[in-house]
């Protein structure tokens, strides 16, 4: 993939950066400048909490070019608390087995590797389950 | 009004893994067999449904290769891509044009050479079905895709394990009997639970294998027929297309795929029909879990039940609700862009009395539904026997 496409989204992928509706308060990820809810301009800037809870998952084994290192690894649509789903993978999960309704909580972590030992590192969300102590 | 479109020829190279031949001579094998059904009429444009020729064979300008190659030079020709719906769109394209006399006589052809590239190759150019930026960026690949679908399925509506084994054994069933099938052999319900996992729930013969294709049909209005046509008449009685967000993730109800239910309505209004007077649906098994999927959206099944009509015989030659009836991409292969114009060819040998083994009895309508990923573009077209 391209330098830039990985620079004009990174605000996104870092920090779950999305925008929320003037209009009618509908949260947004990824941003999109136009609400899908009521179709007018949403161009507001909204951090999401990054917490959220498993709507589904599943493992890939056999990983794409650039994201063997993490293979097998475990996609999940999270739903977050305000409201958007996203796909990211999870992380840290130890021993916990994953289901659905899980909480999960957005960490930043490598989510691929370009071209070999020289070639660009990605970094972007992934979430891990919520502590119980943290809860 | 689509009442005088009809399907005036039909023709198909087997699928399969075809690594000596390029793609421009399955295309032109492909429609020189429909031509060769009505010899007299002259097309005069050409819709080429495809997906990859760009990434796998680098290859864009089909329209001028394809045409060339054809003995079809001069024609208008245009490439439609919607990724596995692509075939189904080409269709839909190419109905619009003779219905509206935008042209007389359409040859309609779905290709895909995924055999250009190895395996990796293929799965990376496959991803891009998906949002490149928001799906494939973490990770997730099409099998994911019908992984995260299948398990959130299964938990939500208590389907217990191993339920959407009759759908692949129904599929090579019927693909025994297609000699343009891949895989000719009938496989036991054994075979299914000792498949391989890929993304669980989805195991290996939950998935159809990519292939190599060409198919491709010729549409004209019913007074170009010539008049010693001696097959029966097939009309397009219904064609549209519907699409949903790209990605699962950016639907209100990741569970409802909209387009699949809208396009499926559409198609009945289209044609003045009921889903019980449907004698075949040819459906879109890129994965078993769709196939369900694609039941509860024509409403031949409720929400969380399509996998139900896999245990009890529905979707046999002989069932309620035929599909797959000469192997779906599951058996005959599947042709990513092609297999809009597979399903169609399929369809017409089916309304014309010539299946063979997998013959549905006194066939008369045939339903069609091609999906670009997870119900992100659906094209839906039914067929019917004069
Ligand atoms: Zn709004």
């Amino acid at each position: 993939m391209e330098v830039p496409r990985y620079w004009r989204n990174r605000n996104q992928r870092y920090a779950l950066v999305g925008e929320v509706c003037p209009h009618c308060e509908v949260k947004i990820f990824p941003p999109r400048d136009v609400c899908p809810a009521c179709g007018q301009d949403a161009k507001t800037k909204f951090s999401f909490s990054g917490r959220g809870e498993v709507y589904s998952y599943t493992t890939i084994s056999d990983a794409p070019a650039g994201y063997e290192e993490n293979a097998p690894y475990t996609v999940a649509l999270v739903k977050l608390e305000e409201g958007p789903v996203v796909t990211a993978q999870l992380t840290d999960l130890g021993q916990e087995p994953v289901s659905i309704g899980m909480p999960v909580e957005m960490v930043t972590r490598r989510i691929r590797q370009d071209g070999g030992k020289e070639g660009i590192l990605v970094y972007g969300y992934k979430f891990r389950p919520v502590m119980a102590v943290a809860r | 009004m689509l009442e005088d479109v009809v399907i005036a020829g039909i023709g198909q190279i087997q699928v399969g893994e075809h690594w000596e031949t390029s793609l421009r001579s399955h295309a032109a094998r492909a429609i020189l067999a429909a031509r060769s059904e009505v010899p007299s009429l002259q097309p005069d444009m050409l819709v080429i449904g495809n997906m990859l020729g760009s990434t796998i064979s680098h290859q864009a300008n089909l329209g001028a290769l394809v045409a060339d190659w054809a003995n079809l030079s001069g024609v208008d020709a245009p490439t439609v891509e919607a990724s596995g719906a692509s075939g189904g769109a080409a269709l839909r394209l190419g109905v619009m044009a003779v219905s509206s006399r935008q042209a007389d006589v359409v040859v309609v052809l779905g290709v895909e050479k995924i055999t250009d590239s190895v395996q990796t190759g293929q799965d990376r150019a496959l991803t891009q079905m998906m949002d490149t930026d928001y799906e494939a960026m973490p990770g997730l690949t099409p099998s994911g895709q019908a992984g995260l679908v299948m398990n959130r399925y299964m938990a939500q509506y208590q389907v217990p394990a191993g339920a959407f084994a009759g759908f692949a054994v129904n599929a090579h069933a019927n693909g025994a009997h297609n000699p343009n099938a891949m895989f000719r052999k009938p496989i036991t319900r054994q075979r299914y639970d000792e498949a391989e996992v890929v993304a669980p729930p989805v195991n290996q013969m939950d998935v159809a294998p990519a292939a190599d294709g060409a198919a491709a049909v010729i549409l004209t209005r019913r007074e170009w027929l010539p008049a010693d046509y001696a097959m029966p008449v097939v009309r397009v009685a219904a064609s549209n297309l519907v699409t949903d967000s790209l990605a699962l993730h950016d639907r209100s109800d990741p569970m409802l795929f909209q387009a699949a239910r809208l396009s499926s309505e559409r198609a009945f209004r289209q044609a003045g029909i009921s889903p019980a007077e449907v004698d075949l649906f040819e459906l879109d098994d890129a994965y078993s879990i769709y196939a369900a999927l694609q039941l509860e959206a024509a409403g031949f099944a409720a929400a969380g039940q399509g996998w139900l009509l896999a245990q009890d015989g529905s979707i046999i030659p002989r069932g309620r609700v035929p599909i797959c009836t000469l192997g779906g991409s599951k058996a005959r292969g599947n042709p990513i862009g092609a297999v809009g114009v597979y399903q169609a060819v399929e369809a017409v040998l089916q309304l014309r009395g010539k299946a063979g083994g997998s013959q549905v009895p006194e066939a008369r309508v045939a339903m069609l539904q091609n999906w670009g990923g997870p119900a992100s573009t659906v094209a839906t077209h039914i067929l019917m026997r004069e």
